[in-house]
């Protein structure tokens, strides 16, 4: 009867990674859907105005500029006076021409003429701010500007 | 203690799952790209003589700190302020038969008002405490006159509209370097019948 006896179960038995497969493409595909791609980090508010009559703005030959109130988990150290951010971090108004160089040094050789300058600035931000941004820029010869929105209308609200 | 060889994965179908997604994927993304109203800031020269512009070819917009707007010395609503920016780009007040005069005009020909599209300048002029979502407001409301106006010259002239092909231009839709100038030329036209005249004054520093 020795045929009918179990045999000793030493050994384990092997895991199944059939569904292996299944979870990391499940993850992959949860990835994918949850990231944004961004190339700076974001050290102020940024809620764009809206606006319906707009271009496209050609990335290559672009430079960024952020103004808004610090973000929530810096307002502790920075306070909640609007601030302009260039590249990774903040920049003061009569610092700005430094770090734009900087940045424009960063395109491509040939397109450094052509540089335009992308402005997010948040919606609640003054004016003001907008206006000493600009007699900078025109200080520096870069003209041509362009103020990112986000699509929609205000009168539509 | 007899060796079990462990049963393979059949990893055949992984391929086709990888795939699978990648086409999803590839047919699914969009990548956004940043839209938004570009401007060309003055070139900072002194000008030694400033062009001299008559009061009636000018359309004075304020924009007080508390976000109101006052044009031509009038109280006015955001939504009122595309329509009266066209009614005094397309005024045309020039007298018919004067060099002046302008054709393709359909407003109410004031004379008191501007004379033509190329003459009228529209001056915006903002405190420093104006919000910048106010701002961009106004910037496209005035924009939205001209592409409204520009939009209705080159129906009448070409039968497509203004916008819509130059998007499509920005876009690359339009195929051969031949017709891309073509209709490049053709845009400029349309510009030249309304050119887009904004001016920003320096603002007032009421407001610190």
């Amino acid at each position: 009867m020795s045929k009918f006896t179990k045999k000793k179960s030493s050994e384990l038995p092997a895991i199944s990674t059939a569904s292996l497969p299944d979870i990391v493409f499940m993850l992959l595909f949860f990835f994918m859907v949850v990231t944004v791609l961004r190339n700076d980090n974001l050290l102020v508010q940024n809620k764009l105005p809206k606006a319906d009559q707009v271009e496209k703005l050609k990335k290559d030959r672009s430079v960024y500029i952020y103004a808004g109130k610090p973000s929530s988990r810096y307002t502790d150290k920075f306070g909640t006076e609007a601030k302009i951010q260039i590249g990774d971090k903040y920049t003061d108004i009569s610092n700005i021409k430094f770090a734009l160089t900087e940045a424009r040094e960063k395109l491509l050789p040939e397109l450094q003429d052509k540089v335009m300058v992308a402005l997010k600035v948040d919606e609640k931000t003054n004016t003001g701010m907008v206006t000493d941004i600009k007699q900078e820029l025109r200080d520096l010869n870069m003209l041509k500007i362009i103020y990112i929105t986000t699509p929609g209308n205000e009168i539509n609200e | 203690m007899a060796r079990r060889a462990t049963p393979e994965v059949n990893a055949g179908s992984m391929a086709d799952i990888a795939f699978l997604l990648l086409i999803f994927f590839l047919v699914t993304t969009t990548i956004e790209k940043d839209k938004g109203i570009a401007r060309q800031l003055p070139p900072k020269e002194d000008v030694v003589d400033p062009p001299k512009i008559k009061e009636k070819n000018l359309f004075i917009v304020n924009v007080n700190r508390s976000d109101q707007l006052l044009v031509e010395e009038k109280l006015m609503e955001l939504k009122d302020l595309r329509q009266a920016a066209i009614a005094f780009l397309d005024n045309g007040g020039a007298p018919s038969g004067s060099p002046e005069y302008c054709s393709y005009c359909r407003g109410k020909r004031n004379p008191e008002s501007s004379d033509n599209p190329d003459k009228a300048v529209i001056s915006v002029q903002n405190d420093r405490l104006t919000s910048y979502k106010m701002y961009i407001a106004v910037q496209n409301e005035l924009v939205a006159a001209y592409n409204t106006l520009r939009d209705r010259e080159s129906e009448r002239l070409y039968g497509w509209k203004f916008t819509e092909k130059s998007r499509d231009l920005d876009e690359g839709k339009i195929k051969g370097e031949a017709a891309k100038e073509a209709l490049q030329l053709k845009l400029e036209e349309i510009q030249k019948l309304f050119p887009l005249k904004l001016s920003e004054a320096e603002p007032k520093k009421s407001g610190q």
